[in-house]
């Protein structure tokens, strides 16, 4: 009896091994390449922290003043939309003005100008397969400085790349309309501080503190 | 641009140097080819700014003092 056991379970051993030994083997080679991919590089808040600051240097050195100051104040940059038409798969603006919303590591969201109505969130990311550091992610204000270059240098490049979606998919639509009504505010707050000072250097006065 | 690391200086050279120009040609078609986008930073009228993607080194303009390579575009989730 013990005999035609063990004979029984050493017949299935030999016929299972058949299938599990490739399965294991290809675990294993799946499980080292994987290791072999993504070296375990510990993350380092303070190298991080370099990072972005040097990424918001370049960012700064490469957008104007407004987009700059925009963008500190903000959390993201307006990029005026270049095509009569609007942008790809919007349905056409009617040669109504559009622009585009850059977020860092967020999708892009195109909106008419003078209504405000949004059009479309354009996904898009810029990983660097080399993952120097352990992740394909650029800093924050790296990719915003992406977004805006690839945008300001070759829209329909870039939106032709991204993946579209209507509005809501990545960016809470409630959020946006609130970030469009802070740029409102920041645009009169900045306009009237630029008339003031500006009135200022006209009359040879220093500007007077507010209250 | 590089994930972790932010701004990296590839090289930098005299374009009117034939030397530094074959240097900084060399290197623009070695981030190309290692499938890097490319633009030229530029400063127009009334303080716009704006970037010019560049595909090759014939494209950048020859008073421009950088060029920024970054990672190719993807569509994003």
């Amino acid at each position: 009896m013990v005999i035609a056991l063990g004979a029984a379970a050493l017949v299935t051993l030999a016929l299972l091994s058949e299938e599990l030994i490739p399965r294991v083997s290809e675990w294993w080679e799946r499980t080292r390449a994987r290791r072999r991919r993504s070296p375990s590089i510990p993350f380092d808040p303070g190298r991080e922290l370099r990072a972005e600051q040097r990424a918001r240097e370049l960012l700064r050195s490469c957008v104007n003043d407004e987009e700059w100051a925009m963008y500190r104040d903000l959390g993201f940059i307006r990029v005026w939309g270049a095509h009569s038409d609007g942008p790809e798969q919007a349905g056409g603006t009617g040669g109504a003005p559009y622009a585009y919303l850059i977020y860092p590591h967020r999708a892009i969201v195109a909106y008419l100008v003078q209504t405000q109505r949004l059009l479309n969130e354009y996904c898009v990311a810029f990983p660097d397969d080399s993952r120097p550091y352990g992740s394909a992610r650029l800093p924050d204000s790296d990719d915003v400085l992406a977004k805006w270059m690839a945008l300001t240098g070759d829209e329909r490049r870039l939106i032709a790349t991204a993946n579209m979606h209507l509005p809501g998919r990545q960016l809470d639509p409630a959020k946006v309309k609130r970030d469009l009504w802070r740029l409102a505010q920041w645009e009169r707050a900045r306009m009237r501080e630029l008339g003031g000072a500006s009135a200022a250097r006209r009359d040879g006065l220093r500007p007077r503190p507010a209250g | 641009m590089k994930p972790g690391h932010g701004e990296v200086l590839i090289a930098e050279g005299d374009i009117a140097l034939a030397e530094d120009q074959e240097r900084l040609v060399e290197e623009f078609r070695r981030q190309l080819d290692s499938g890097l986008w490319a633009a030229v930073p530029l400063e127009e009228d009334a303080g716009r700014r704006r970037a010019r993607m560049v595909q090759s080194f014939d494209e950048v303009p020859r008073d421009a003092d950088r060029v920024i390579f970054f990672p190719r575009a993807a569509g994003g989730a």
